[in-house]
């Protein structure tokens, strides 16, 4: 469904993607997530600059169902965030793995993501 | 979840891509795959299909139904003209609401409609009060036709262009004896349909065979009816609320009122006849949040950004997507229930303004 090429995606339990993108790893919800959620209709991003530990909630979803809070799968700093997101949350639902990104987040090592699930993994986890 | 009931219309629902939920002991359509925002979209543009046939329907027989009724409701139901319909509530001795209910005078007797989660507490307070006979009725599916198309859509199986905003008819049609009422729970013009069980499915598809016509559940029939204003039992109104506090006050006329003809003889009609006269010490008021984030159901308020205990309390809250931003329903002390004022909700930690409005967020649309 996504516009966006997921090969080489790590995920997390929580449903999270991350992406490597130069020496940042880009972090959104996956399409299963999205479709879980239900219309999102806000999205309360960090702000540039945070340092954030692993599993501090960083993201505040509200949809129409309920608010979910996504978490920092590592520790590091936010770099950039999707400012796009604020005044326009839908795209989380659109296109979840592209332009719904949530934030860029800059860590000590890469090779951290190992750890994470692959795609194989991951279809196996949401069964 | 063994346990939970089903509609007629199960199989179709599910067959209609729906999402089930339990709601009031039934298993029922949240969603459908078009989703809750566009669906509540589609209702306030075309037409939307509620299947709402988990509510109790009831009829009241004998010459003195409505004298009778009006011992458990503050409401002028003998002055109900044949062939109309009204808001009614029934009320408990502290004054409190026990359910919310939809009253309908057809000639020789009276019928009722109430919520699903209060429907058997509602008969046998009914049977228990009232001598006259109460009937449930068991063998009836009830569908809800909402928006702007609904009237043309209808027409086209059984002529509904005479009736305005609460008329009620029963008119044959292809699919047996239809009770039909010009009325719904969206802010929308609409039709509620009670239809024989055994022609529910095939009269629900004739409908959805439209183009203008799409299956909506219940996520979209919630944030429809709260931007209409519209009260949900069990969340906005109680046995802890009375109707004055609930901003009722317009559902009691005035010949049940202090002076009326028939003034009282309702229960609680102490307490409620007294707020009428000297106000009630809260109110529920609309709110509308700054920015986008929701002040959901049990969100605490405050009179200030910082300090002070809390003044109320939201009872719903949701995205409104026709008005395109968060709307809450509270409860406030009626001092700071002014209109154009604000009030601090606490949202995750952090209090947020907020502006109180009159109801409704988005003016009806009937057709009086």
């Amino acid at each position: 469904m996504s516009k966006t090429e997921t090969k080489g995606m790590k995920y997390t339990e929580e449903h999270e993607w991350l992406r490597v993108e130069g020496d940042v790893i880009v972090v959104g919800i996956t399409d299963y997530a999205a479709e879980q959620l239900g219309d999102i209709v806000f999205v309360e991003l960090p702000e540039e600059g945070t340092e954030v530990a692993r599993d501090d909630e960083v993201v505040v979803i509200e949809s129409v169902k309920a608010a979910s809070d996504i978490l920092a799968p590592l520790d590091g700093e936010i770099v950039e965030i999707n400012e796009t997101l604020t005044n326009n949350p839908s795209l989380v639902n659109e296109d979840p793995t592209g332009d719904g990104w949530f934030f860029k987040l800059k860590v000590a090592d890469l090779s951290v993501l190992d750890e994470f699930m692959d795609e194989a993994a991951y279809k196996d986890h949401i069964g | 979840m063994g346990d939970l009931k089903r509609t007629g219309l199960y199989d179709l629902h599910l067959e209609l891509g729906a999402k089930m939920v339990p709601f009031a002991g039934y298993d029922m359509p949240v969603q459908y795959p078009m989703g809750v925002m566009k669906e509540h979209q589609w209702t306030r543009e075309h037409a939307g299909l509620f299947d709402v046939s988990h509510m109790g329907q009831v009829l009241l027989h004998g010459g003195d139904a409505a004298a009778q009724l009006e011992t458990l409701v503050p409401v002028d139901v003998i002055g109900l003209p044949e062939g109309r319909q009204r808001y009614g509530l029934f009320t408990n001795e502290d004054g409190g609401i026990l359910d919310d209910l939809m009253i309908a005078n057809r000639g020789d007797h009276l019928f009722v409609v109430v919520n699903a989660a209060c429907k058997e507490a509602d008969i046998a307070h009914l049977r228990a009060k009232l001598t006259c006979d109460v009937e449930e009725v068991q063998d009836r599916a009830l569908l809800a036709l909402q928006g702007p198309s609904a009237e043309l859509v209808l027409s086209k199986i059984v002529d509904v262009t005479d009736m305005r905003f609460m008329d009620v008819a029963i008119r044959d049609s292809a699919f047996g004896l239809l009770w039909i009422s010009r009325s719904g729970y969206s802010g929308e013009d609409g039709f509620e349909v009670s239809v024989p069980g055994d022609q529910a499915v095939a009269f629900a598809r004739a409908l959805l065979a439209d183009p203008e016509v799409a299956p909506i559940g219940l996520g979209a029939r919630d944030s429809l009816r709260l931007e209409a204003g519209l009260c949900l039992y069990g969340n906005d109104i109680d046995t802890t609320t009375t109707p004055v506090e609930a901003d009722l006050s317009w559902a009691i006329q005035k010949v049940r009122r202090t002076g009326g003809a028939r003034a009282g003889g309702f229960p609680g009609a102490d307490t409620i006849l007294g707020q009428l006269t000297h106000g009630a010490e809260r109110k529920r008021v609309g709110i509308l949040p700054d920015g986008r984030a929701p002040m959901r159901g049990h969100t605490q308020l405050f009179a200030a950004e910082t300090g002070g205990e809390p003044v109320g309390e939201v009872t719903s809250g949701a995205f409104g997507p026709s008005i395109e931003a968060p709307m809450s329903m509270a409860y406030l002390p009626s001092e700071l229930a002014e209109p154009g004022a604000t009030i601090w909700g606490e949202v995750r930690g952090k209090r947020m303004p907020a502006k109180i409005v009159t109801l409704p967020f988005r003016p009806a649309t009937y057709k009086r």
